[in-house]
């Protein structure tokens, strides 16, 4: 809270050195406790900054959750920060590596084209292409780490009602009434950022008339660490490997209307329509987690910082789901603006100045945008039946696959090695 | 205020006309606030290895005491107050005094800020751990008779941080050309290249002064990333030195 009291008597003849204190409840004050809210307040505190996370929702129905097939392909770099802020302990025994990818050109009810694009972590010097991690246990694992943590409070079950930024801070409102005072504001409340949207931040979209079905299935035979993109007239499978050996993650792209559809059918006729898509590389497969839809589209907020206010993750950029960049990214902002910040308030600069902010915004402006826009050529390319580029995308893909050189630096970007790392992002203190 | 002083009255007209945009980033002072982050960092990790403290710590110039000659707005002051520094910011242009207090105070930043002059303070009897004389040198009448002042109010092994713009035609084209003229970050007139000094002069006044220089770094812009770093090779242009006051005692 802001606490002026002796503020008043000042003139310009006031005795040299006196002065009134402003104080606030953290330096930073966080919306948003999905999983880079929490991320970032860890990867603060290892930094020497305090912050309140606070979310409307409460943390035990998604802590506690049972299976539900909702799971993250972590990449490397982003196990490498879980790792510096005190998370991959919490869910290295739940994870499952992937060993390899393999991404390949489908036909309508034919499965996957001959040309295979491998990535094999052979390849990779660093092991495994990445993990696949369930919600539910990353989730745990992040609040368990908040909880224990020292200069981090989670307020949940309290949603922002209003936001206020003044020249020397920023405070919100809570829907109980309370006020919560930090240094500086980050939004990390997802695409649809009621922080982006209080400040004033417009947003520039696009759809794709698409919708990704997820799903968890049961297989007969192992998946063997391996997992499996395949490129769809009607948009990206994806197959990802689950902790245990005969379950994988499915994300599935329909145009919206025929998702729709799907997901109003009955299991039974659902799996019925899974399965020519699927293929039966994996032997018998049975449907084992909630279904979920996601509508598929892409978002970017016009800038990601404002002076005293930060945008991250979803809230600055929401991208096409394929190959699990998303949460990649947002804990690529996370390393990216924790280090800015806490180089800031080591330096004894204003961690909320508007200078300070714009370090972050350049740095993650460019590898957001180039990614978000990558993807979505990627899907457009491949979401189409037109025979001449069915036929340069098998020759592409099978080029691709026989140049180690070119596949290795796909695999390295896809594993989040590239462009100016983070340091917590590179396995180092930040 | 009457003294005798070693600031030329027209440079002081100069700065005063400026003090209402210094903490505006993208204002008249931008070039200082670009170069803020990379003479901080020379700065900190100096005091840090001097003071034996650590920079990774809250508050780490805790106890310290420092003075900030030519404060302007305050620009080096709040960070050195924010990392715990009993902080002392001077200023001969009377319109930065307020201008810099009334920001402090907003910032719920405690800082001594005093319309007054090196001179002045020695007469006052203040010894400091630390001075800051950055970007200062340069606009002042008499260079050595300043460093000699700035000397008298260290403590005995206190440490003085000098900056400055080195003089030959790399720093004329840069300085005067680039950024007064061309770019227009600084309004014409702001620096007199005559009076420029190079590390080997600068070295020579610190040593006349009753001061031991220990290192010195050169402060380099590089245009594509839009950002300034250190360099301990690269002192053509803008430059920035430590010295260490010698204890009496062991003299």
């Amino acid at each position: 809270m802001v606490q002026a009291s002796d503020k008043a008597a000042h003139g310009q003849s006031r005795p040299s050195g006196h002065t009134w204190r402003m104080s606030y409840d953290a330096d930073i004050v966080i919306v948003g406790g999905g999983l880079n809210g929490p991320a970032l307040a860890l990867a603060l505190a290892g930094g020497g900054l305090t912050s309140v996370i606070i979310d409307a929702r409460a943390v035990a129905p998604r802590a506690e959750a049972g299976f539900d097939g909702r799971a993250y392909a972590l990449a490397i770099a982003s196990k490498r920060l879980l790792q510096g802020i005190g998370v991959w302990a919490g869910i290295a025994d739940k994870v499952q590596p992937i060993l390899k990818i393999t991404a390949s050109d489908g036909l309508s009810g034919q499965g996957p084209a001959p040309f295979f694009l491998t990535f094999d972590h052979a390849e990779m010097e660093e092991g495994p292409m990445g993990f696949m991690a369930e919600d539910r246990f990353l989730y745990r694992a992040l609040m368990d780490a908040v909880q224990r943590t020292p200069g981090t409070t989670a307020l949940f079950g309290d949603g922002v009602v209003a936001q206020e930024i003044t020249t020397q801070g920023a405070s919100v409102t809570l829907a109980s009434g309370k006020t919560v005072t930090g240094r500086v504001l980050i939004g990390c409340d997802g695409r649809g950022s009621g922080v982006a949207s209080r400040a004033g931040i417009a947003r520039q979209g696009w759809g794709y008339g698409q919708t990704a079905l997820v799903t968890a299935v049961h297989h007969a035979s192992p998946h063997g660490g391996t997992a499996h993109q395949f490129f769809m007239p009607s948009g990206p499978l994806a197959i990802l490997p689950l902790a245990g050996g005969h379950h994988s993650s499915i994300v599935w792209s329909e145009d919206a209307t025929a998702a729709a559809a799907i997901q109003g059918l009955t299991d039974t006729d659902y799996l019925h329509a899974l399965r020519p898509r699927f293929g039966d590389f994996l032997g018998e497969i049975a449907l084992a987690g909630d279904r979920f839809t996601y509508p598929l589209s892409l978002s970017l907020a016009e800038r990601f910082v404002m002076p005293r206010l930060a945008l991250v993750g979803d809230a600055a950029h929401g991208v096409h789901p394929i190959a699990g960049q998303g949460l990649n990214l947002g804990l690529r902002d996370v390393g990216a603006l924790a280090q800015v910040l806490v180089e800031a308030a080591r330096r004894g600069e204003d961690i909320g100045a508007i200078d300070v902010l714009d370090r972050y915004q350049r740095w993650r402006r460019f590898d957001n945008t180039a990614m978000a826009l990558g993807m979505d050529a990627v899907n457009k390319l491949f979401s189409n039946d037109n025979p001449i580029l069915r036929a340069g995308r098998d020759l592409g893909l099978g080029v691709v696959n026989a140049v180690p050189g070119l596949r290795r630096g796909f695999m390295r970007q896809a594993a989040g090695l590239t462009g100016e790392l983070p340091r917590l992002l590179a396995g180092r203190a930040i | 205020m009457t003294h005798t002083s070693t600031i030329d009255p027209a440079e002081v007209a100069k700065f005063e006309a400026m003090a209402a945009e210094w903490w505006n980033p993208n204002g008249k002072f931008k070039p200082l606030h670009m170069l803020n982050p990379c003479r901080l960092d020379y700065i900190n990790t100096q005091i840090a290895a001097e003071f034996d403290r650590d920079l990774s710590q809250a508050k780490p110039f805790d106890g310290l005491r420092i003075l900030d000659i030519g404060c302007g707005g305050g620009l080096l002051s709040e960070p050195m107050a924010r990392l715990g520094a009993q902080i002392v910011g001077a200023d001969a242009a009377a319109r930065n005094i307020p201008v810099a207090q009334l920001h402090a105070d907003q910032a719920g930043l405690i800082i001594d800020y005093r319309h007054t002059t090196a001179e002045d303070l020695v007469s006052a009897g203040e010894q400091f751990d630390v001075v800051l004389n950055m970007e200062v040198v340069e606009h002042v009448a008499d260079p050595l008779t300043f460093l000699t002042t700035c000397q008298a109010l260290l403590k005995p092994n206190g440490m003085m941080i000098c900056s400055t713009l080195n003089r030959n035609a790399k720093s004329f084209a840069m300085a005067i050309v680039g950024a007064e003229w061309v770019m227009r970050w600084l309004p014409k007139g702001t620096h007199d290249w005559a009076k420029f000094i190079t590390p080997e002069e600068l070295y020579s006044l610190l040593r006349q002064a009753g001061l031991e220089p220990v290192d010195r770094k050169g402060m380099v812009f590089n245009p594509l990333g839009w950002s300034w770093s250190l360099s301990s090779r690269d002192l053509s242009c803008n430059y920035v030195t430590t010295s260490i006051k010698p204890n009496a005692a062991q003299k």
